[in-house]
């Protein structure tokens, strides 16, 4: 069984590459058990989201 | 096509957002900015007049901004937090691998936040708060959607190297955002 210290670390890994069958296996298995981490992945997309967002926010005059 | 300085200085806040979202840090984005301003002073006549001031300042900024990120390139050496060490994010578990005191809590529906000018201070400060090389791999990453094994090739580290600091990245400005905006009553 993962620890959330692995699971997290795989959730960043999964934001960048495709993780095996394994890896998704333990981290889906985990997940279902710990609402820490399945926040902890929601907060990873949304701070991509923002990042994105951000980045175009600043490329026009919305944000003054 | 005359530009004047006034002209100018009315962008400012929108072309620093812009610059502080691509580059490390503050005063490397406040260069960028005022080497937009002398670049666009020292060659008006490059200015058509049709498309619209910021716009073209925009596109002056984007090629600072992309020289300075190849000479950051350049000059990042491999120092501390290149390593693949995260003993420094330990602290954020306890001894049994579990979340500690600072594990990731509810942030109810964090979208509404984007339409919300104060979160983005609070966003751009969080960001600042990371490392040069990571805020560096954040932006690479995030903002451009390079691949990390192009991403390791720029910046000549493994990708093992840039999944690290990514993580070490994202961490560092969850753990912020959390602090600064969705703990507590929000």
């Amino acid at each position: 069984m993962l620890q959330c210290k692995q699971a997290a670390r795989l959730l960043s890994q999964a934001q960048d590459t495709p993780l095996n069958l394994a890896q998704r296996w333990q981290l889906r298995l985990h997940l279902s058990l710990c609402d820490r981490c399945r926040h902890f992945q929601r907060q990873l997309g949304f701070m991509r989201r923002a990042a994105r967002a951000a980045a175009r926010l600043g490329s026009s005059d919305i944000v003054s | 096509m005359p530009v004047c300085s006034t002209d100018l200085e009315s962008h400012r806040p929108a072309l620093l957002r812009y610059a502080l979202f691509r580059l490390p840090d503050r005063a490397l984005a406040q260069d960028a900015v005022q080497d937009t301003f002398i670049a666009a002073l020292e060659k008006p006549e490059s200015f058509s007049g049709e498309a619209a001031l910021g716009t073209w300042l925009t596109a002056i900024l984007k090629h600072k901004i992309l020289d300075m990120q190849r000479k950051l390139r350049r000059e990042t050496t491999p120092t501390d937090d290149w390593e693949e060490d995260l003993s420094d994010l330990d602290t954020l578990f306890d001894h049994t691998g579990h979340w500690g005191s600072d594990a990731p809590r509810s942030w109810g529906k964090p979208e509404a936040a984007l339409q919300d000018q104060q979160f983005w201070s609070v966003f751009e400060e969080c960001s600042q708060r990371m490392s040069k090389r990571s805020a560096l791999v954040f932006a690479l990453r995030e903002v451009h959607e390079m691949e990390i094994e192009q991403i390791g090739q720029q910046l000549e580290i493994t990708a093992a190297h840039c999944s690290v600091l990514l993580y070490r990245a994202r961490s560092s400005l969850r753990l912020c955002l959390e602090k600064n905006w969705f703990g507590g009553a929000r």
